[in-house]
């Protein structure tokens, strides 16, 4: 796969080829197959895919909770996959992490100061307890919380300000790019829209870099400036997101944008789907060529035997041309 | 009852006692289904939506739920009052149930095809031959290749989405005059949620059922429902077609929900307007409106008394203080109704 990155300017992180395989019994799974993109600073940019494509594999190697089968991902220039000690550990601090599940991913025993301020203690970042506390303090209001949640436990607190201390703990520690993985699909509607509003002005605020990891489409077009859309662990398209979603090249991109239903009878009633047939492959024998060509609803017989190259077709709109389409 | 209604739920109220105290789930929540249409349910979590479906199912666990009143009409029949032999009569011929997660509703242990003609053998009198038959039919119409191979395999060698097209086989092989999909397509993708949507469409149109979809996603409900009733804090607020639901909202909960979901045919500058704070407690839900505590147009009498029904078409009514002949006009969010 050719490097996509349009002169690197600019970028923040820059992934290249990347690569994850899991070992599973004696075959591998290919989580991750050959992906590359790069990340400006200041900017969103979305994944998106269904479960199985590969994206939270994507988000994990980029903050090193995963070491990459193959390829790099260069940090500020860095390649984060080699660094040790205490290059490593301001790496840590300014790369985090914010999950989906916002129970399963805070301590239960911990009160909510010391899980905000963990990492402020592992990197040294308060003088004394009372700076502790006031950063603490600082933090929950950042977020919407208050003072008094402080010392409460996180079974106290509804799934909406759970996720709320879950991004005031990655705040906590000043980091310049966040991954977010689904960071507002256990949520409720009403609250899912607390939750990205706070995301858009912290990154406003902060300048901040996030990568926005979900499978719900509408969520990525309004948070993303730039999308990519990920097929059985490898990028199918990457564009800016009204480009993305005016005009899909890819057959997965169009297919799985045409399946998202809108909360709008009019459009619904009118639209048509282009229904895809049959389930994702197994990551671990993926079709040869054209990955997607087994549920391709204009398959044609050469997408078996080329590797679709990684082609700019319009400044800024990448896509795997396949043979189908192109 | 009402000839073209199947179904009539009145004045529906369902506790549960916990050891916090009494959490009050339904509170007097009255709806009808018609025949062969698909009412959607939709609120949040914790609104009560699903403690209606599986009251009408009558599956609630028996040891701490407390039915404070109400009825639910199925013919000449109040489910409520029916004793548990009876209701097995009920559930599976003539009101069937599909729920989120495909395998809470599969036993691990048994082929497929077994699953299926249970209730074959059992509410249709069938033969095991005639019964393993049908089966592979089922699942044909369900859209499994190879159903002949299929119903000898077990859950487990199915995918989500051919599991919930399973379970949907199960819950139809009596056709049932009700289907309650309870979120049907919640733990799936997209395409495979945009293939289950059609299947129930085509389903219905097939045999008739009427069907009762829970859900919190609107664009679900766009999609696939005829009318629709949106349920806040154990109340219906407002219910309606789901053109004039979508189009001409008439109460600021209904307005704060199609206000905060980013659609994918807007562009990117449409801002989202999240409604503040949370829903209530149910173990002490506040008097008058539930939504006042959130609710940007509030008045003094909205925390003190619960608002009548103000009803707008045939089917359109919402419950909102702000149609009280007295109270200031105040229009919805641009983000709602003309908003396309």
């Amino acid at each position: 796969m050719t490097e996509q990155s349009s002169n690197g300017n600019g970028a923040i992180l820059e992934v290249k080829d990347l690569k994850k395989h899991f070992k599973v019994g004696r075959a591998y799974l290919k989580a991750v197959d050959g992906i590359s993109l790069s990340i400006k600073k200041g900017e969103t940019l979305g994944l998106v895919g269904e479960s199985g494509c590969g994206k939270t594999t994507v988000g994990r190697v980029l903050v090193r909770l995963y070491q990459p089968s193959g390829g790099e991902v260069l940090f500020a220039g860095e390649d984060v996959h080699r660094t040790e000690g205490e290059e490593a550990k301001l790496l840590n601090r300014k790369m985090q992490m914010i999950f989906q599940d916002p129970q399963a991913s805070l301590n239960p025993r911990m009160v909510v100061s010391d899980i905000v301020a963990e990492g402020i203690d592992i990197h040294g970042l308060a003088g004394s307890r009372e700076e502790r506390l006031d950063r603490v303090h600082e933090l929950l209001e950042t977020v919407g919380l208050s003072k008094e949640h402080a010392n409460r436990f996180p079974h106290e607190f509804s799934g909406g300000q759970r996720q709320r201390i879950g991004v005031a703990r990655a705040l906590a520690v000043e980091p310049e790019f966040i991954v977010a993985d689904e960071p507002v699909s256990a949520l409720d509607v009403s609250i899912q829209a607390q939750v990205i509003n706070l995301m858009t002005q912290l990154q406003k605020d902060r300048d901040l870099t996030y990568l926005f990891i979900s499978h719900d489409l509408s969520v990525v077009k309004y948070i993303s400036d730039r999308v990519g859309v990920m097929y059985l662990g490898q990028l199918v398209e990457l564009a800016d997101s009204d480009e993305l979603y005016a005009n899909p090249l890819h057959p997965y991109t169009r297919a799985l944008l045409s399946a998202v239903p809108v909360p709008d009878p009019d459009y619904e009633s009118e639209r048509e789907r282009i229904v895809i047939t049959g389930d994702l492959p197994s990551p671990i024998n993926p079709p040869s060529g054209c990955r997607f060509r087994t549920r391709c609803p204009q398959a044609v017989e050469e997408a078996a035997h080329v590797d679709p190259p990684w082609r700019e077709v319009e400044p800024g709109h990448w896509v795997e041309a396949c043979p189908c389409f192109t | 009852m009402n000839d073209d209604n199947i179904l009539e739920v009145r004045d529906l109220q369902v506790s549960f006692s916990t050891y916090a105290g009494e959490i009050q789930a339904v509170r007097s929540v009255t709806f009808d289904l018609r025949r062969g249409e698909t009412l959607a349910i939709v609120g949040e979590s914790g609104s009560g939506k699903s403690v209606t479906a599986k009251s009408i199912m009558r599956l609630n666990p028996e040891a701490n739920t407390i039915v404070r009143g109400g009825e639910i009409l199925f013919g000449q029949e109040d489910l409520l009052k029916l004793g548990e032999k009876q209701m097995q009569d009920i559930r599976g011929p003539k009101i069937a149930m599909v729920f989120q997660d495909p395998m809470t509703s599969l036993d691990p242990t048994m082929k497929v095809g077994r699953q299926i003609t249970e209730s074959l053998k059992k509410h249709l009198g069938m033969s095991g031959r005639e019964a393993s038959r049908r089966a592979v039919e089922l699942l044909r119409l369900v859209g499994i290749p190879n159903a002949e191979q299929r119903v000898k395999q077990y859950p487990h060698q199915f995918s989500g989405g051919m599991r919930q097209r399973v379970v949907i086989a199960i819950a139809l092989a009596c056709e049932p005059q009700i289907l309650i999909a309870d979120e049907p397509t919640t733990a799936l993708d997209v395409t495979i949620q945009a293939q289950i949507l059609d299947l129930l469409r085509e389903l219905q149109e097939k045999i008739g059922t009427s069907v009762i979809l829970i859900t919190h996603d609107l664009g679900v409900v766009a999609s696939v429902a005829d009318r629709i009733a949106v349920m806040y804090a154990g109340k219906i607020v407002e219910t309606g077609t789901v053109r004039e639901t979508f189009y001409d909202p008439q109460m600021p909960y209904t307005w704060g929900l199609l206000a905060s979901i980013p659609l994918p045919t807007a562009d990117r500058s449409r801002d989202l307007i999240p409604i503040p704070g949370s829903p209530p407690d149910m173990s002490d839900p506040p008097e008058g409106c539930p939504f006042a505590a959130r609710c940007p147009y509030v008045m003094r009498i909205c925390s003190t008394e619960f608002p009548e029904y103000t009803t707008f078409s045939a089917e359109h009514k919402a419950a909102c203080w702000l149609h009280h002949p007295m109270a200031p006009n105040v229009e919805p969010p641009a983000q709602v109704g003309g908003a396309r």
